[in-house]
């Protein structure tokens, strides 16, 4: 990365990464450990994610056909939001995926019978790769999605991004903690409101957000601190009237998401002493009527390096699906068949998908 | 004292007070939960209500449950803020008011 391309990416900072600090909890296996640490005997199911299944009567987690390819073109990004779950920043440049991989991608949605293609990161279009991918998925006729930062859209390269993806019929789902300004900057840094606005005034200037459905505008919003997602049902129409009234900007949907007790998320709960009573939260929230929706059922998920998980928290704990003889699937070698008889990677961290009216890619699921 | 008569704890055992009248805390809690759902006013703004009573009567159990019910329903700091002086207000207010039956009484005591 060129000086020019890394002052380009100097967007807003909540903190630094795990990696770039060296910090105990950088490495996956250490977080896993740090779940297990946590004596949860008291909490039901003795906070075993495994035998809540089974004590509700869900039984074991079995894959239904692909209908989601979710692709994660790096750990790049220009933010560095303190709950990120990638642990992704402007130091992650390395971790992108190349050109080789991109095509594989392709070849393996070609043998699935997945109807959406759901781009993520990092900031997947800082990805070189990213308009390539998108070109071919709308190509394909697959609904495509575009996991946003929002203020990525700020950058010189991305003047004319709004326009572009709008033109292929590209759902944006853009990250947004709160409609007012305290809790998203708080989260994502100072000056992330703004820019967020700014963004989303471009999006809208493109025809984003007015309900056409090929110009969707999707807000994702996720609990600013150590408490469960109130679920979207009745939140969105007080956003949009917020937003509206407040900045005149419009967006076409509300979703809500978890925070999953990994990565940054799981290091501010450490150190601001909540990680205990979050734990106990999300066991005793544990809602079995979630457990048809979750995401790891029918989505498969692809890291930069062509690896394949069940979902994007399992590839960031590096928990990949992996074969007969127990080696990491790779995206050039996707067999539908074995993928549908494999046996879902499931941890602690599941009770994040589960608790309340549950979490997903997709919002809440009960 | 070591020891409060306020506990966290007692907070998740609520719903064993049912242990000596079960029907009534049956209706109670029925009635609580019916309260509590959206109806003409949303949940969110049912929660910041409950905050701001929760203040008035300075219930410590209350507090501790309607400011994490309040983050959760999507209020922020400001808002919730705003809802305690609310209360504040009210309470400020209820005392103040008053004050015109003193003034009565001083004008017609005096000269």
């Amino acid at each position: 990365m060129s000086r020019a391309e890394a002052l380009e990416l100097s967007g807003p900072r909540g903190t630094t990464s795990l990696r770039a600090r060296a910090h105990p909890l950088a490495p996956p296996s250490m977080q896993i450990a740090a779940l297990h640490d946590i004596d949860l005997s008291a909490a039901p199911h003795a906070g075993d994610f495994d035998r809540a299944l089974a004590e509700s009567g869900c039984g074991a987690l079995r894959p239904d056909a692909i209908e989601i390819f979710q692709i994660n073109l790096g750990k790049l990004c220009n933010m560095t939001c303190r709950h990120c779950h990638v642990d992704a920043g402007p130091d992650r440049a390395s971790e992108q995926m190349d050109r080789e991989t991109a095509e594989a991608c392709l070849r393996a949605l070609d043998r699935t019978s997945a109807h959406t293609v759901d781009i993520t990161g990092g900031a997947p279009e800082l990805n070189p790769h990213f308009r390539f991918l998108v070109n071919e998925a709308a190509g394909r006729e697959k609904q495509v999605i575009d996991r946003c930062n929002l203020s990525v859209l700020l950058l010189p390269r991305s003047r004319d991004l709004p326009e572009w993806l709008g033109d292929r019929g590209v759902e944006v789902v853009a990250s947004l903690p709160h409609w007012r300004r305290r809790s998203t900057d708080s989260q994502r840094g100072e000056g992330t409101f703004e820019a967020s606005i700014e963004a989303i005034e471009r999006l809208n200037a493109a025809g984003y957000g007015q309900g056409n459905p090929r110009k969707r505008l999707t807000l994702m919003a996720n609990p600013v601190g150590a408490f469960l997602s109130g679920g979207q049902a009745g939140l969105e129409s007080e956003w949009k009237e917020g937003l509206r009234r407040e900045h005149r900007v419009e967006f076409d949907r509300l979703i809500t998401l978890n925070n999953m007790p990994i990565s940054r998320y799981l290091e501010w709960l450490q150190t601001s002493g909540n990680l205990h009573r979050y734990m106990e939260t999300l066991v005793r929230a544990f809602n079995p009527e979630t457990v048809s929706g979750l995401m790891c059922r029918n989505t498969l998920s692809v890291s930069w390096d062509g690896r394949l998980y069940d979902c994007d928290f399992n590839q960031m704990l590096e928990l990949p699906i992996v074969d007969n003889d127990g080696e990491p699937m790779h995206v050039r070698d996707v067999d539908t068949n074995a993928l549908g008889r494999r046996r879902i990677v499931t941890d602690r961290h599941c009770f994040g998908c589960t608790a309340g009216t549950g979490s997903s890619c997709s919002g809440s699921l009960a | 004292m070591a020891e409060g008569y306020y506990k966290r704890e007692h907070l998740p055992h609520f719903g064993d007070i049912a242990e000596g009248g079960g029907e009534l805390a049956k209706k109670f809690f029925d009635y609580y939960g019916a309260v509590f759902a959206a109806g003409a006013l949303t949940e969110r703004e049912k929660a910041l209500i409950a905050l701001a009573v929760a203040h008035a009567v300075q219930c410590p159990y209350c507090i501790d449950a309607y400011s994490q019910e309040c983050l959760q329903k999507g209020s922020d700091l400001e808002q919730m803020t705003e809802a305690v002086h609310v209360a504040t207000a009210i309470r400020g207010g209820a005392s103040l008011v008053h004050g015109i039956q003193m003034l009565e009484h001083v004008k017609k005591a005096s000269m």
